[in-house]
């Protein structure tokens, strides 16, 4: 794709990229009409950011520098709301550990 | 017949059994491909359908679980490989099985527990789809039925009405598992580890989720018995839940501190810590399921707990691995496991694995009131060879300059070794008596044979006096003394635990009201 808007930030919440952020992630994604991807490297491989199942997969724990870009409409308020996200921690608790 | 397991959630049910594993998947094959197509389609959509009304009802933890089985579902990355599949001729169910197998693997190949934990939530969308898609279709449990079967679904058991009664019973299961959590938060009886029991029973069984076990095509006087304590259950649980939340005290006025055990850090989720004095037996073997843990891993269990607990204490054992709970790649195959290589004999015998847990303790000790203590202590040297070990990794974290604690060092009273001869553990900053491993050995009678149980009783006068004296060595040496067996949330043990003057007691969460209204009928 011809990236337009690229960032990277780092997972602080407890236990990653995992069910329930994986699903504020990707509900956030498909808000915009821009392709989104993500990867764990800056070389890839590019996952797609609006499916739960390739985010998933990515498996990023805490700590993970996570790199998101996009292109198309609204691409960099795509990738800037997608940034404060994983920020905010996805809006949950940074002690927040769900283990089962 | 009965069959003993362990109790998930406390309760007691009578009723139909509803074989969990026997719901056919009978799918018939279509003509085309682009039937096969349709009906995978059609299947999908329906079991979107039923997620999306379950999630009507579901609050909490349901409701996220749903949400996020609801997005994979939603997700054609999730079924394009089998569409896919399908149009190279495989009939839907096989291609729709064989996507998702791809995927569960995928899940369970992590070395992280929780993308591991996921790959149940994966199986759970594949046998609902699978489910749809068949003839037969989706067979509801009858009202009032005991679930029985390998291990259960959580969307199973959402859509289940326990309205009028019920019950789980597993021959696999965890208490940890997502259902076990909510079976507990809403009073469904719940039994685990039925494992010897037979693979398709049917017929009325007797599920008693306070002790543990089953009883299969009862007879009439075990009908009877069984009505007899269940109704007595209902009226202890009336009566103790207005305990739960009061300081235990005797009717003499007598300061009773009742703490509790826990196996899973997640199952502090579901206790106010208000209502206990703190933990008095965290089990780390649980972390030890699968791979040996890391020490991040350990470190964030411990410390989870100890944030959880704020200054109130938490004693956490070091790995209890061996005798009848064996850890793939750590403990060894032996003749008579009860009596090998088990709790700090394999410690010892495994230094590399021991000292990835004592370096995650001795970090996590910095945020809360920690105590360590070491199972299956038989002689002195154990002690101190292991609290030197600690004082070892200690100078280590020192050297690097990580931040850590030295926390006090216990032993448990479990080999009668240690409880006839309790002056020769004077080092240990304080004692915590098992009382289930002390019977077995000082009964010969093993804890897991159902043949010798009438044997295995902590009131018999050898244990009790056993226990009375190693307390008041503890008394008179000002070392503290608890007690974290079964007899501590037994209402029929506490008053003899009391007498002999104990004072501290360590209980499953689920017995915490029970142990407390118990103790309140006491005149110590």
């Amino acid at each position: 794709m011809s990236v337009s808007a690229e960032a990277t930030v780092v997972i602080t919440h407890e236990v990653g990229l995992h069910a329930r952020p994986s699903v504020k992630f990707t509900k956030l994604a498909k808000t915009f009409a821009a392709e989104v991807e993500i990867a764990l490297a800056a070389n890839g491989p590019w996952f797609d950011a609006k499916s739960i199942v390739k985010v998933m997969a990515a498996k990023a724990p805490k700590g993970t520098v996570l790199h998101i870009r996009a292109s198309g409409d609204g691409a960099n308020d795509a990738v800037d709301a997608l940034v404060e996200l994983v920020r905010r921690d996805f809006d949950e608790g940074a002690d927040h550990v769900r283990t089962a | 017949m009965r069959v003993k397991g362990i109790s998930a959630s406390a309760g007691y049910a009578e009723g139909p059994l509803f074989d969990l594993d026997k719901t056919v998947v009978s799918y018939v094959g279509k003509e085309t491909a682009d039937d096969e197509k349709a009906a995978l389609e059609t299947a999908i959509a329906i079991a979107a359908g039923r997620l999306t009304v379950l999630i009507e009802m579901a609050v909490g933890d349901a409701a996220d679980i749903l949400e996020f089985q609801i997005a994979m579902l939603g997700d054609n990355a999730l079924s394009s490989p089998a569409f896919a599949a399908i149009r190279t001729g495989l009939p839907a169910d096989k291609a729709w099985r064989q996507a998702l197998d791809a995927e569960i693997a995928g899940y369970d190949a992590s070395d992280q527990d929780y993308f591991r934990a996921r790959a149940a939530d994966i199986r759970d969308i594949r046998d609902q789809v699978l489910r749809a898609l068949s003839e037969d279709g989706d067979v509801p449990a009858p009202a009032g039925a005991i679930l029985y079967g390998e291990d259960i679904a959580p969307t199973r058991f959402l859509e289940t009405d326990w309205t009028s009664g019920g019950g789980i019973a597993l021959k696999a299961g965890s208490t940890a598992s997502h259902v076990a959590m909510l079976a507990r938060s809403r009073g469904v009886p719940m039994v685990v580890g039925l494992g010897s029991s037979p693979a398709h029973p049917a017929g009325i069984a007797l599920l008693d989720a306070e002790h543990g076990g089953i009883v299969l095509s009862p007879s009439k006087a075990e009908i009877d018995a069984f009505r007899q304590s269940s109704s007595s259950f209902s009226a202890r649980r009336d009566r103790a839940g207005t305990f739960l939340a009061r300081p235990a005290v005797t009717k003499a006025g007598t300061m009773v501190r009742v703490q509790v055990n826990i196996a899973d850090p997640s199952d502090v989720d579901g206790i106010d810590i208000a209502t206990c004095d703190g933990v008095g037996l965290m089990r780390t073997e649980f972390l030890f399921g699968k791979t040996l843990p890391d020490e991040e891993t350990q470190y964030r269990a411990y410390r989870k707990v100890l944030e959880w607990a704020g200054d109130k204490p938490v004693t956490i054992r070091t790995v209890d691995a061996g005798g009848d709970k064996p850890v793939p790649g750590f403990t060894v195959a032996e003749g008579n496991p009860f009596l090998g290589l088990r709790g700090i004999r394999l410690s010892l015998a495994r230094p590399e694995v021991f000292r990835v847990q004592i370096r995650a303790l001795l970090r996590a000790a910095v945020h809360g009131s920690l105590k360590v203590m070491f199972p299956m202590i038989a002689i002195v040297e154990e002690y101190r060879q292991a609290a030197a070990m600690f004082a070892e990794e200690q100078a280590v974290l020192a050297t690097r300059g990580i931040v850590h604690k030295m926390p006090p060092l216990g032993i448990m009273v479990e080999v009668p070794s240690v409880a006839i001869v309790p002056e020769a553990f004077t080092d240990a900053a304080f004692f915590s008596i098992g009382s289930n491993d002390l019977t077995q050995y000082v009964m010969a009678a093993a804890r897991d044979n159902a043949a010798v149980a009438h044997l295995n009783s902590v009131r018999h006068p050898a244990v009790l006096r056993l226990i009375a004296a190693v307390t008041a060595f503890g008394q008179r040496e000002n070392i503290p003394i608890s007690l974290c067996g079964d007899a501590s949330g037994d209402p029929a043990s506490i008053p003899s635990l009391l007498e002999i003057g104990l004072r501290d007691l360590s209980v499953a969460p689920a017995q915490l009201a029970m142990a407390k209204a118990a103790i309140a009928d006491i005149s110590v």
